[in-house]
């Protein structure tokens, strides 16, 4: 180990403690978290734009920072055994990408059903086919209802800051349920940014498996069966009705999360210029590009606004509808092709002709704030053609 | 460690089926019982939901009765008629995703280590056939290939029992079922050869004809496991309403099998013998 570390209160880490700039890259901000996470034990299987962050999880493991550490044979094996470890008490982190979370798919549920406070980044990208190891957050979608937390960073900042966080709110026991920390791979993965770190000898508090709304799978809790028994497997109204109220209670719990979100991240979205007529709403790193969007848009003489949504799940119903309750138009610009944030706040506004769903990129691309300004041109004409 | 697995609460305790408050005061607790001794503790609800006969609730009844350290030992089942057959137990396993089973083990033991390193914890993957040798077998194989200290145990009924009776890997050839209307066209996957080049220090193949030999089996097993490296046993569980034999015949099934495809098999890494005879000894 490079020094002896000091665990401390989360708030002392997280808000109190100098930091330092570093210019690091996202991969590396995983590394810098996961050093001060303390974490027991990781898992790793490689997938493009995710491995370099778990090569560095290796390394800290090698260099004693975690207690074990391996490769394993797939992703779906790789979140059973997360599981498996997250079971027998201790504080676990692994990441994938794309394909990876595709395969592993059928563990997440499990994850959130079993209560389990995982904390898991997706690097997101591509998946097949046609075959592609670029940006785009599709994934994301396809993660929605499976039950765990999800965190869409924009930059190397937020990732490094997201997934200690992600432990705390993770770990709260009214909560107890699985993070996803999000990142749209390689933009924030291979960039390098000078970030704000705190001191690295010190880290969280151990996870306190006692402190669970779930017993560990130790032999030393008792009493010790709950959802493993197939009372929950039964063709009886019984049966059914436990499982229906187990799944509300992981609903509830992602619910109670909200307070936690608000504490430790300011909020599950961020408003610039709230008066605004006009908003661009975003999340990850189409943020970034809406915000270079803004800033041409405003030397215009637009009356345009900018949220960027942090949390994903829970979504921000009430924040949203808040923050848009004067604006005439929502361009909601996308890195992916199915178009998810933007059915989320259809969803969740009233009024909901309001909402521009687009400007989308997939299959790599950046999105040019060019696209964004011609979306909100191109709504303004139809708008007032419509008058 | 803790023998309470299984609490009702208090005020609706007498309200439980008797046998399960046999199962709550009785159960397969007794680190010095064993398969010896059936009889005089209570291993598995007999009122199980399992079909007239079911060789793997047998099977799973007497791997109950036979864990060398009940206290503290973790059971990682999945989905099928074995995990049916764990919840009329009362044993503390978990189940979740169908052929996960070795690599939740493999977390399992790992974090348990980490948590517990001077103490014993067995971690004991117990499931069918199709679990280990179809939808699992890159997770069973790469388990044993990584020597992870964990034992699995096989309850075999050549079928997909749980699903209304279609054909697994480890089905023989030729045998007719759901989705081999033909006939199956390929040999038994050879699961037991497998754990022995992949890095078993000891494997067993028996079946419930002998409950003795399983409960040596088991013992070695899970004794090997701790300190050696991992360990499968195989057990034959005949399923009478798949492979349409009368239920009463199913340990006359498995008798004529282990005389002879199914014959009892068990192999010992020279490591793992050499740690039995000294555990012995110290006993
Ligand atoms: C991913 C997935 N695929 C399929 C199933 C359906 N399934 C449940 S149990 C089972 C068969 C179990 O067969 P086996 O492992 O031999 O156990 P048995 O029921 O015979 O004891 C299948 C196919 C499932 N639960 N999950
Ligand atoms: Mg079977």
């Amino acid at each position: 180990m490079d020094r002896v570390q000091r665990p401390v209160e989360a708030s002392q880490l997280l808000f109190e403690s100098e930091r330092a700039p570093a210019f690091i890259t996202g991969s590396e901000a995983v590394m810098e978290a996961i050093k001060r996470a303390n974490v027991d034990m990781a898992i790793a299987y490689p997938i493009t734009p995710q491995s370099e962050s778990m090569h560095l999880i290796g390394d800290l493991y090698a260099k004693g920072y975690l207690k074990d550490y391996y490769r394993a044979e797939n992703e779906f094996a790789v979140m059973a055994a997360i599981h498996g470890a997250s079971l027998g008490g201790g504080r676990v982190f692994t990441a994938t990408s794309g394909p990876g979370t595709l395969r592993a798919m059928e563990m997440f549920p499990v994850w959130a059903g079993s209560r389990q406070p995982i904390v898991c980044a997706f690097m997101c990208r591509g998946v097949s086919l046609p075959p592609s190891i670029q940006p785009e957050n599709i994934e994301m979608g396809m993660l929605l209802d499976t039950g765990m937390l999800m965190l869409h960073a924009e930059n190397v900042q937020d990732f490094f800051d997201m997934l200690l966080k992600a432990y705390l709110i993770a770990e709260k026991p009214d909560v107890h349920l699985p993070v996803g920390v999000f990142v749209d791979g390689f933009f924030v993965t291979h960039t390098r940014e000078t970030v704000m770190l705190p001191p690295d000898d010190l880290k969280l508090l151990p996870y306190d498996p006692e402190n669970s709304p779930v017993p560990v799978f130790d032999m030393e809790t008792p009493p010790m069966r709950i959802t493993r028994d197939p009372l929950l497997n039964k063709s009886n109204f019984i049966s059914y009705a436990a499982n229906a109220s187990w799944h509300q209670e992981v609903l509830a719990a992602a619910e109670r999360a909200r307070k936690h979100l608000a504490q430790y991240l300011g909020g599950l979205l961020e408003v610039e210029n709230p008066n605004a007529k006009i908003f661009i709403a975003a999340s990850g790193t189409a943020v970034s590009q809406g915000r270079e969007a803004l800033k041409d848009l405003l030397d215009a003489g637009l009356d345009v606004g900018l949220i960027k949504i942090k949390s994903i799940r829970p979504f921000p119903v009430n924040e949203l509808q808040e923050a848009t309750k004067n604006a005439e138009l929502i361009v909601v610009p996308e890195f992916n092709a199915g178009g998810w944030l933007a059915k989320e706040i259809k969803a969740t506004l009233n009024e909901n002709n309001r909402v521009v769903a687009g400007p989308r990129v997939f299959g790599g691309m950046t999105i040019p704030k060019e696209l964004i300004i011609s979306e909100i041109h191109n709504a303004l004409n139809r708008q007032n053609q419509r008058l | 460690m803790s023998l309470r697995i299984l609490k009702p609460t208090a005020e609706f305790a007498d309200l439980l089926p008797k046998e399960y408050q046999e199962l709550v005061e009785n159960g397969p607790y007794h680190e010095q019982k064993g398969i010896s001794d059936l009889g005089t503790f209570k291993e598995i609800i007999e009122e199980h939901p399992h079909c007239a006969g079911c060789g793997v609730a047998l099977g799973v009844r007497l791997v109950a009765a036979s864990l060398p350290a009940p206290a503290d030992t973790l059971i990682i089942g999945t989905p099928g008629c074995s995990f049916f057959g764990l919840a009329q137990t009362a044993l503390n396993y978990s189940n979740t995703a169908f052929g996960n089973q070795n690599a939740v083990a493999s977390g399992l033991k790992r974090m348990l280590k980490i948590r517990y390193p001077d103490r014993n914890k067995d971690v004991v993957v117990l499931v069918g056939d199709g679990g280990i040798a179809d939808i699992g077998l890159d997770m069973t194989l790469h388990s044993w290939l990584r020597r992870e200290n964990i034992t699995t145990i096989m309850v075999d009924n050549e079928v997909y029992g749980n699903t209304g009776g279609q054909e697994s890997g480890m089905t023989k050839e030729g045998q007719v079922l759901n989705m081999a209307p033909e006939g199956k066209k390929f040999p038994k996957i050879p699961v037991f050869e497998l754990a022995r080049t992949s890095g078993c220090a000891y494997g067993a193949r028996v079946t419930v004809a002998s409950p003795r030999k399983i409960g040596e089996a088991v013992k070695k097993a899970i004794l090997v496991a701790r300190e050696v490296g991992p360990t499968y046993v195989q057990i034959y569980t005949p399923c009478p309403t798949n492979l349409k034999f009368p239920p009463d015949q199913t340990v006359k099934v498995a008798k004529d099998a282990e005389a002879g495809y199914y014959s009892f098999e068990e192999f010992i890494s020279p490591e793992a013998q050499e740690y039995m005879q000294k555990t012995t000894k110290a006993v």
